[in-house]
């Protein structure tokens, strides 16, 4: 009995939360539109980093990797992107510079953390130091994008008010963002990989009984999440600013993981997370002009948020158990 | 045991022939370091014959298991699996070839369900790469039929008790095609129940053809359920004998080598004054359920009392009120004349209580200090082991060095981590730091649990001498015939009470099972098992 009360409960919660935001959202959308919309729209454009960010630390802690080089991951992209694409007036090629320097911090959180079981903390700090000094040292002013990207409108959804504005007249990354989440949550919890993925981050001797190659996963995985750090990068200096600055991400990748945790690790949840965070932004932009508040303090809010969501979650969520200890075959429990 | 009997006749005693042979080991030698954890080992096992490997913990026993299961390859030597000499590259390889293994440390990921531990490694699938879940469960739900073996598919294994959590382990086993199944130590955490329970599905599966190796220490299984025996020493495979060729007298000796006096030898106590007495003990377990329920109990200097009872019967809250690691509910503690309910750990252990606690990897050892830190783990803070906030190192390597010999703690080195021990060296680190503080009160819970005869040997000698030193001991065990053999006085709780407290050589085993069942003395017992047999 108890179980079916849970159960009905947490879809209750699933299902409702997200719905009375969504009715409160179109009433005040009817009371303001043009304020509503901006919100909104803020709200989605400053989530789309810290989704794609979150995301890369869920595939790697469910995998049993810590990743806390995310910020360093997004920073190398935003570099790499927006330059390839200012040298060689190639949007393409700037997005697929931005992603392939994704892949490859996350090649080398793999390498240090699972090949050469450096410690995970230590190899994700490395990753940040060297991203920050790598794009500090390379930086040039004046360069810029041959174009800004394309803002697309999607055929049908972009026509929905509200809803189609926020999230389908839209460039392609955070297109990108809003697809991925209920693929990789589809992934996570209906499919072999998921299976096996939270296999190895919770009990990689279980899995490794079971003939899984426990190092080889948790590598490919790490890399492969790369790719959404890498997108998250790219959308910060190529989507969302047209432009690069010294420590732009400013610790976006660590809110990422405040998201991830509050999320639960898990992909749509995290999407909800990180639209609080960006909902929250918004409306402390929005009190700006009508309540006096000092620049500084509404710049913090995120920040600020971070605590309390963790000081809140903590205790109520529970971390993959075996994330940051590196698998040595023959030695499991 | 009358599964085994049930058996057909063939299957039984009998070597073998080639052409039946499942497993065949030929020379395996495996080491790590400088130590030999296999040499020359040499064995086979027929379809439907169950084997047991027996010997000491460190005797090499999961190593060779391990080497079977494709987990380490050996250094040299072959692995004949149904005449296939083909090395095993890894686990995948093993369970095609049709071997099973049911781990000691289960290997079940704990926040998942039974169904999706069952299926992780080989899922079903549908359009390619949807989780078939529901075949998932209707597999769990054939098998668990097909073997007798209950658990609920959708049950997650953090919420599973031990004995069901085995279920799963066993049932993810068979969940492939298996010819040989291996058990490594598959009683350590089981109650007797579940240990009987478990000896009639081994009898099942062998009669059916499955060849079983079965990895224990407990002489009582050996001779129950197994066909034949391989004991192990040092590494060695020193005999192989028909189980209904000998005894456990016998096996014993043949594991040890030397002859171990299973009956403790000790003098009649001569008991002193009151050293503990505990007072309407109420203590709420984890669930926050009474575990133990107005408890009282009496422990006198040089006397040992055994509290004897099924697991879970609240002896281990009553243990932890005592060892001051959880907080009563209500009634009193005393030592002496003190009162220390309301303790914490440290203190309890300043005022004279030692404590061998029931689960060492957690409590009883810190794994990855040395083994002389671990000595001082209970004074390392005291002269001389520490002088003006600095830690004394000779004092504590010296203290190591005496108990290491006293207590016969086989280690390269003091300064190696205790998390290399093997089980029974661990345990006589702990019994040998609790020991060396010479407590008033012992508090001894499982002390001999998953450790091999040699250091249960010594284990119990120890406490003798402790009680004869005048050291008032409380002993908590799952093991009958360990509290029947050491306590002067019993107490035989259930329900978080003691139903019942008897003169240590005068008991009637038969009365004391009824005890702890929970029937009233002199109530005739109902044998729920000759109902289903024959």
């Amino acid at each position: 009995m108890a179980g079916i009360v849970t159960w009905q409960f947490r879809h209750l919660l699933a299902i409702g939360t997200p719905l009375l935001i969504l009715i409160a959202a179109y009433l005040f959308y009817f009371v303001d539109q043009t304020v509503a919309t901006s919100m909104c729209a803020n709200a989605w454009f400053f989530a789309v980093p810290l989704v794609l960010g979150a995301l890369t630390g869920v595939i790697g802690e469910r995998s049993g990797v810590v990743n806390i080089g995310i910020e360093g991951q997004m920073l190398t992209a935003a570099f790499a992107s927006f330059f390839t694409a200012a040298a060689t007036k190639s949007l393409v090629a700037g997005v697929a510079a931005g992603i392939l320097a994704g892949v490859a911090m996350g090649a080398f959180l793999a390498w240090t953390t699972v090949t050469a079981r450096m410690d995970q903390i230590i190899a994700g700090v490395a990753i940040n130091i060297v991203a920050t000094g790598i794009t500090s040292f390379f930086y040039k002013s004046g360069a810029q994008l041959p174009v800004n990207m394309p803002q697309w409108n999607v055929p049908v959804l972009s026509k929905i008010p509200l809803i189609g504005e926020t999230f389908f007249q839209t460039g392609p990354i955070a297109l990108f963002a809003l697809l991925i989440a209920p693929v990789l949550h589809f992934a996570m919890f209906r499919t072999r990989w998921g299976l096996r993925t939270r296999a190895i981050g919770e009990y990689p001797s279980a899995a490794d009984t079971a003939g899984i190659n426990v190092n080889r996963m948790r590598f490919v995985n790490v890399v492969l999440a790369g790719i959404l750090a890498g997108a998250a990068g790219t959308y910060l200096s190529m989507e969302a600013t047209s432009s690069f600055s010294r420590g732009m991400t400013a610790g976006r990748g660590f809110l990422a993981l405040a998201i991830m945790i509050f999320g639960a690790w898990r992909p749509l949840r995290v999407v909800a997370a990180a639209l609080f965070f960006g909902f929250a932004n918004a409306l402390a932009s929005q009190l700006q002009g009508v309540v006096d508040i000092p620049q500084q303090f509404v710049t913090l809010l995120p920040y600020v948020l971070t605590l309390a969501v963790l000081a809140i979650a903590a205790g109520r969520v529970r971390a993959p158990a075996a994330e940051g200890v590196p698998f040595i075959k023959g030695e499991g429990q | 045991m009358t599964q085994a009997e049930s058996r057909p006749e063939a299957a039984r005693g009998r070597p073998p022939s080639t052409e039946e042979r499942v497993l065949e080991l030929q020379g395996l030698s495996k080491s790590y370091g400088a130590v030999h954890a296999n040499s020359d080992i040499t064995l086979h096992i027929g379809r439907g014959e169950i084997v047991a490997l027996l010997g000491e913990n460190g005797a090499g026993k999961s190593t060779l298991v391990k080497q079977i299961f494709g987990l380490t390859r050996p250094d040299a030597g072959r692995i004949v699996i149904k005449g296939d000499s083909t090395p095993i590259k890894d686990p995948k390889d093993a369970i095609r070839r049709g071997i099973g293994m049911v781990h000691q440390h289960f290997q079940l990921v704990p926040v998942m369900t039974v169904a999706e531990n069952l299926i992780l490694g080989h899922e079903p699938v549908r359009g390619g790469i949807r989780l078939d879940l529901a075949a998932a469960r209707m597999m769990v739900r054939e098998l668990s039929e097909k073997h007798g073996l209950a658990v609920d598919p959708d049950a997650r294994i953090e919420d599973l008790p031990v004995g069901a959590q085995q279920r799963v382990e066993i049932l993810k086993a068979l969940s492939h095609r298996v010819d040989l199944l291996i058990l490594d130590e598959p009683t350590a955490v089981l109650t007797p129940q579940e240990t009987d329970e478990l000896l009639g599905v081994l009898s099942e599966l062998a009669a059916a053809g499955t060849a079983i190796v079965f990895i224990t220490h407990k002489l009582r299984e050996v001779l129950a359920v197994a066909d034949r025996v391989y004991v192990l020493r040092r590494g060695r495979v020193v005999g192989t004998v028909p189980t209904d060729e000998t005894d456990a007298a016998r096996l014993a000796t043949m594991m040890v080598g030397h002859d171990v006096i299973l009956r403790v030898d000790k003098k009649p106590s001569t008991p002193g004054k009151a050293v503990l007495s505990v007072r309407d003990l109420v203590v709420r377990d984890n669930r926050r359920l009474t575990a133990v329920d107005g408890f009282s109990i009496e422990v006198r200097a040089g006397e040992i009392v055994g509290i004897a009872g099924v697991e879970g019967n609240g002896q281990r809250e009553l243990v932890e009120a005592i060892a001051g690691m959880r907080s009563p509910l209500s009634g009193t503690v005393r030592l002496g004349d003190r009162d220390i309910t309301r303790f914490n750990a440290a203190d309890t252990n300043a005022a004279g209580v030692g404590h061998i606690p029931e689960d060492r990897e957690r409590h009883g050892i810190v794994a990855s200090y040395s083994i002389a830190d671990n000595l001082v783990l209970n004074c390392f803070d005291s002269e001389p082991y520490s002088r003006h906030w600095i830690r004394n190192i000779s004092a504590i390597r010296e203290h190591a060095i005496a108990l290491r010999a006293e207590f016969d703690i086989r280690s390269a080195s003091i300064d190696a981590t205790a998390g290399s021990l093997s089980g029974g060296n661990k345990q006589k680190v702990v019994v040998a730091r609790e020991m060396a503080a010479r407590p008033r009160l012992l508090v001894a819970a499982q002390p001999t649990r998953g450790v091999d005869i040699g250091a249960i040997e010594l284990i119990h000698r120890r406490i003798v001498e402790a009680r004869d030193a005048g050291a008032a001991v409380l002993l908590v065990s799952a093991e009958l015939d360990e509290v029947l053999s050491l306590a002067d006085r019993v107490a035989v709780i259930h329900a978080g009470k003691v139903v019942a407290e008897l003169p240590g050589d005068l008991v009637d085993r038969a009365e004391i099972g009824r005890l702890m069942a929970g029937e009233r003395p002199g109530v005739p017992p109902t044998d729920h098992r000759s109902d289903g047999e024959s």
